[in-house]
Parts: structure tokens; C-alpha cells; sequence
């Protein structure tokens, strides 16, 4: 009888674990949208600060976020998807290919501060572009960077040998058979990844602080060596360093259900892609 | 190699047969240079982190960075440099989260993987992984306008900013990792060892408790130290709900300021190439290190672990 009771005693606790993990994400996105839905109207997203950032919208926020992305994948996924072209295709077992394989999995360990100071020092400083969008995506860019080859490299390893060993087999070079028969079914699988990387890219804020985004800007910013105003920085601003922040904590929960939509919004469409592409590739063999 | 041999067998000119092997040798090269990346940039970021942080301990030696009770540079009388008491609050926080988020996370792992019905598994998880998704800026915000007024109002405090408040938002940050990679660990158990257990009459739990966890502790152990990593390193959440006190205390109703915290406050204000900037880089090394460890002892951890299974 006992034996029966510790058995029901641990699955109730179990499954009231499995309630409290549902109940944060519950907790955290019903605040979120009941006190941010308020803020959010046309004016909201399309027009910029005004008053001392108490009233009018985020619109430089969320474009600068955007632009910042683009600079990020521009740099992130070429280096990302060569690095994944060489690990999976060309490296033979080794100890190098291990070392390689463990210094990916440790940057993507490095505090995101990290990266930031790492940021200041080569871009803003040594390369003198200032802090500025190009320095701050460029550091994002290094944050996704492990993320990209990983799931670069889970998208290669999708691709059957088959495909592989035919192309060879009829006398193609090694080079020719990855052009034509491994990257075309591998790229929806490094879209996936390269969308959820640039999911937490929009997020981070560590590594923009000091290397490009500001505090208020009068204008927008005219070319990637101006600073921007990015979202999460906005909310971060918003939240701790404004002079009148009860006053303006609707437009900070307004700016993180922005930020929330936005993020998740990238999530899911990368999850949706990773289905309709495992739909796909499994009709296909 | 087979398409050597094969482009050797057809009969074209040996020029071009060796214009295709020039090319194809400078392609390989060119991705393995890719390739050669990530070392590259682990080892830049180790280095200039040294190099940066070099001139303050040339300045003042190593004594006043492990000896000094507390972190005041700008003090009027004397600067202080003791990154010890920043890394007692970083480890407290860090510490708090995992009470929290170990016992939830590995139940919760195990519930998917061996309690929770199909349907409820097609909840939990897009659960787990929006959760993982969530920007850490958003947490901390949460921190701030929810979980800061509780906390005061539980235990009767001016304000919820403190060590306590920042332990339970890095518990929810470091919840995801502990879970998917428990649940990855509980699943890799073999079902012949369950179905022994069940054989000599053991129960649902019993075979839970005594037979796949231990089969997959270090899977398990390895997620947590991940999500320590992960909570160690993590910088606005606890900017943003620990209070950003300097001084030293072991109370987790008093306000704190972490590592991370300090590099993100102090690197906008001091000017470049000074003392305060230099110890800003000591920080982030003792922070690299720290992160760097940790991984890599999860790593040995799983590494080892793959072995035994095979």
C-alpha cells in the first residue's frame, strides 16, 4: 500500500511541476499583453518620442532593432554557413575538428557583456567605426555566430548521403555536388536557424549598449555609422533610467509587447518553416 | 576522393583536369578557413580580454583585487577594486536560481518524458521553447513592475529589488535549458533498463526514482550546469531587479550588484584607457573564466557520458 502512495504522491508532483512551468509562461504573457495592449495603436508604432519620450511612439526603436538585424545576418549567416559547409562536408574526425567543434560550443557560453566589451574594443575602437549600427551589429553578429553554424550544420546533416554519393558517383567534383545537390534541400533547414538566431538577436541588449544604441534621437539615423534607438535598449530605458517612470510605464509595457510580438513572431515562423520543410523531405525519399 | 579518381578516368586534357584541381583545392581551403573561425574568435576574445585588463594589475598589482572588501573606484578617498564581493553576489543569484530552478526543471523533464500524456507533451513543449525565447530584457522588466511589489509586500520591505528578486527571474531564464536538456538525458535511457525494473515488480515511480534518473545524471547534471552558465552570464535581468547595491551581504532580501551588472553600468560612464576601465576588463575575465569552466566541465561531463552509453 505504501509503494502505491509514494507513487501517487510523486506523479501529483510531477505534474504540478509541469503546471507551474505552464503557469510562468501564462503569468508572464497575460501580463505582458493585458497592460501593453493598451498602449499599442498606429500612432504607437509609426510615429517617434515626444515630450521627453512621455508621449508619441517607438518607431526609431523598432526600425533601428530592424536594421541592426539585417547588419547582423549580413555578417552572421555567410561566415556561419561556410563554417557548417566545412564541419560537415569537408573536416575529417580529428583533433582539430573536435577543437573547433569545442570552441563553438563555448562561445556560444561567453556572457553576452562579454561580447560587448569585446565589441568596444575592435569595432568601436580599433576599426573606428564608432558606436554606430554597423559596431553593434557586427557584435550581434559574432553573439549568433555559434548558433548559425549549428543549425547551419543541422540543416546539412538533413540532406541524405544519397544525394551526395550520386553526384559523385557520376564524376562530379566535390565542390559541384555540394552547389547542386546538397545546399538547395539544406537551405530552408539554415533559414529555420538563421531566423530564430536573428529571434534572439532582436532581443539581446548587453551587447548594444555600448557599442551603438541611444538613449533619444531627434532624427533617424541616416547611414550604418550613425547610432540608432533599439527596442529592448528603449524598454531597458523606459524602465530603470527615466525621470518619470511611473508616468511612462504604459509605453515601456507598450515597448515589451512589441518586442514580445515581434520576437515571437520570428519563432514561430521559423518553427513553421522547420514543419512545412520535414513535410517536404520526408515525400521527397 | 572518388571524384579524383573518377575525373582521372574520362579522357579530357590534363590542363583542365589540374585548373579543377587548383580550384577545388583553394574552395576547401577557403571554407576551411570558415571553418578555423570559432577558434579564432574564442581565442581573440581570451586574448584581448587579457591584454585589456593587463595595465590595471601592472598599475596596482593583484592584491587590491582579491584583498579589497568592496568595489568603489570612484570613492573619495581611496579607489577600491575587490572584484570578491561582486562575485559573492554574482554566485548568490546564481545560487538561488539553481535552488529554484533545478528541482522544478528536472521534475518538469521528467513529467514530459515519462508521465505526461501525448497531448499535454504537444503543450509543454513549444511551452518550454517560447519561454527560452522570451527576451531576458522583458524578464527583467517583469522583475521591476511584478515580481518587486510582491516581494516587498510579502516581507514588508520598502522596495522588491534585491538578490532574492533577481535568483527567481534567472530561475525562470535558466528553466528552458535545464529542461529540454533533462528531458533529452531521461529519454536517451535505454528502455531495457525500465523494462527490468517493471520485470522485478518495481513501479512507474520507483523506476523513475531509482532507475532512469541515475541512468541519465550526468545528462541531467550536465543541463544544469548549462543553465548555470547561462544564469552567471547573464546581464540585464539582474541590472535590472537586484538593486545594484556594492556592498558586500549575504542576505537575499538586500540588494546586490552582480559581475555583469557592474560592466554594464560603470563601461558607459568611465572614459576609455583608465584604471576603472582596465578593472572593468578584469571583471569580464573573471567572468569568461568562470562561464568558460563551467562549460567545459558540462562538456567533459557529456562527453563522458556518451562514451558509458555506447
Amino acid at each position: 500500500m505504501k509503494k502505491k502512495w509514494t507513487e501517487r504522491l510523486g506523479f501529483i508532483l510531477l505534474t504540478l511541476s509541469g503546471s507551474i512551468v505552464i503557469a510562468l509562461l501564462g503569468i508572464i504573457l497575460f501580463d505582458i499583453i493585458s497592460n501593453g495592449i493598451g498602449a499599442i495603436s498606429w500612432e504607437f508604432i509609426s510615429q517617434p518620442p515626444r515630450e521627453g519620450m512621455t508621449k508619441g511612439g517607438i518607431f526609431p526603436a523598432i526600425l533601428g532593432t530592424f536594421v541592426v538585424s539585417i547588419v547582423t545576418i549580413l555578417f552572421s549567416v555567410p561566415l556561419g554557413m561556410c563554417a557548417a559547409i566545412y564541419l560537415h562536408e569537408y573536416a575529417r574526425a580529428g583533433r582539430l575538428t573536435r577543437l573547433i567543434r569545442l570552441s563553438i560550443r563555448n562561445l556560444s557560453g561567453v556572457p553576452s557583456i562579454v561580447y560587448g566589451l569585446f565589441g568596444v574594443v575592435i569595432f568601436v575602437q580599433t576599426f573606428r567605426f564608432g558606436t554606430s549600427i554597423l559596431s553593434a551589429g557586427l557584435t550581434l553578429g559574432l553573439l549568433t555566430l555559434p548558433w548559425t553554424i549549428t543549425a547551419c550544420e543541422e540543416a546539412l546533416k538533413t540532406v541524405p548521403m544519397a544525394y551526395r554519393e550520386g553526384a559523385l558517383a557520376l564524376g562530379a567534383t566535390k565542390w559541384y555536388t555540394i552547389r547542386t545537390n546538397v545546399l538547395p534541400y539544406a537551405v530552408p533547414g539554415m533559414l529555420t536557424g538563421t531566423i530564430l538566431g536573428l529571434a534572439r538577436a532582436a532581443g539581446e541588449t548587453a551587447p548594444i549598449l555600448f557599442t551603438g544604441a541611444a538613449f533619444f534621437l531627434p532624427h533617424l539615423p541616416r547611414s550604418i555609422f550613425d547610432q540608432f534607438m533599439a527596442l529592448p535598449y528603449h524598454l531597458y530605458i523606459l524602465s530603470t533610467q527615466h525621470h518619470a517612470i511611473e508616468e511612462v510605464r504604459p509605453i515601456a509595457y507598450g515597448t515589451a509587447l512589441v518586442l514580445l510580438i515581434l520576437v515571437l513572431f520570428l519563432s514561430f515562423t521559423a518553427i513553421l518553416v522547420r514543419y512545412r520543410y520535414r513535410k517536404k523531405m520526408k515525400g521527397s525519399i | 576522393m572518388l571524384s579524383k579518381t573518377s575525373s582521372e578516368k574520362r579522357s579530357i586534357p590534363l590542363a583542365e583536369i589540374r585548373v579543377k584541381r587548383v580550384k577545388e583545392f583553394l574552395i576547401e581551403k577557403f571554407f576551411f578557413a570558415n571553418g578555423l573561425l570559432a577558434i579564432l574568435i574564442l581565442l581573440g576574445i581570451f586574448s584581448l580580454l587579457i591584454l585589456k585588463s593587463y595595465p590595471a594589475i601592472e598599475e596596482l598589482g593583484w592584491k587590491p583585487f582579491l584583498l579589497s572588501p568592496e568595489w568603489n573606484p570612484t570613492g573619495y578617498e581611496t579607489s577600491r577594486y575587490g572584484i570578491l564581493s561582486l562575485m559573492v553576489s554574482t554566485l548568490m543569484v546564481t545560487l538561488g536560481a539553481l535552488l529554484i530552478a533545478v528541482p522544478l526543471g528536472i521534475a518538469c523533464a521528467a513529467f514530459i518524458s515519462e508521465v505526461a500524456s501525448p497531448r499535454l507533451r504537444e503543450i509543454l513543449k513549444p511551452t518550454v521553447e517560447i519561454l527560452a525565447a522570451i527576451p531576458s530584457v522583458v524578464i527583467g522588466f517583469l522583475g521591476i513592475v511584478l515580481v518587486n511589489p510582491i516581494l516587498s509586500r510579502i516581507f514588508g520591505i520598502p522596495h522588491g529589488l534585491n538578490a532574492l528578486n533577481g535568483s527567481l527571474l534567472l530561475a525562470v531564464m535558466s528553466l528552458p535549458t535545464i529542461i529540454s536538456l533533462s528531458e533529452d538525458a531521461l529519454k536517451a535511457v535505454p528502455n531495457s533498463y525500465k523494462e527490468a525494473s517493471f520485470a522485478l515488480g518495481a513501479n512507474r515511480w520507483q523506476t523513475l526514482a531509482r532507475v532512469s534518473v541515475p541512468s541519465a545524471l550526468s545528462g541531467i547534471i550536465a543541463s544544469v550546469m548549462l543553465g548555470m552558465g547561462r544564469a552567471i552570464g547573464e546581464t540585464m535581468t539582474v541590472l535590472m531587479a537586484t538593486g545594484n547595491a556594492r556592498a558586500l551581504t549575504f542576505n537575499f532580501l538586500e540588494p546586490v550588484q552582480t559581475m555583469t551588472a557592474t560592466i554594464a553600468i560603470e563601461l558607459g560612464e568611465v572614459p576609455y584607457n583608465t584604471t576603472h576601465y582596465y578593472a572593468l576588463f578584469i571583471i569580464a575575465f573573471v567572468l569568461f573564466l568562470m562561464t568558460f569552466l563551467v562549460n567545459l566541465a558540462s562538456d567533459v561531463i557529456l562527453q563522458k557520458y556518451q562514451e558509458v552509453s555506447r
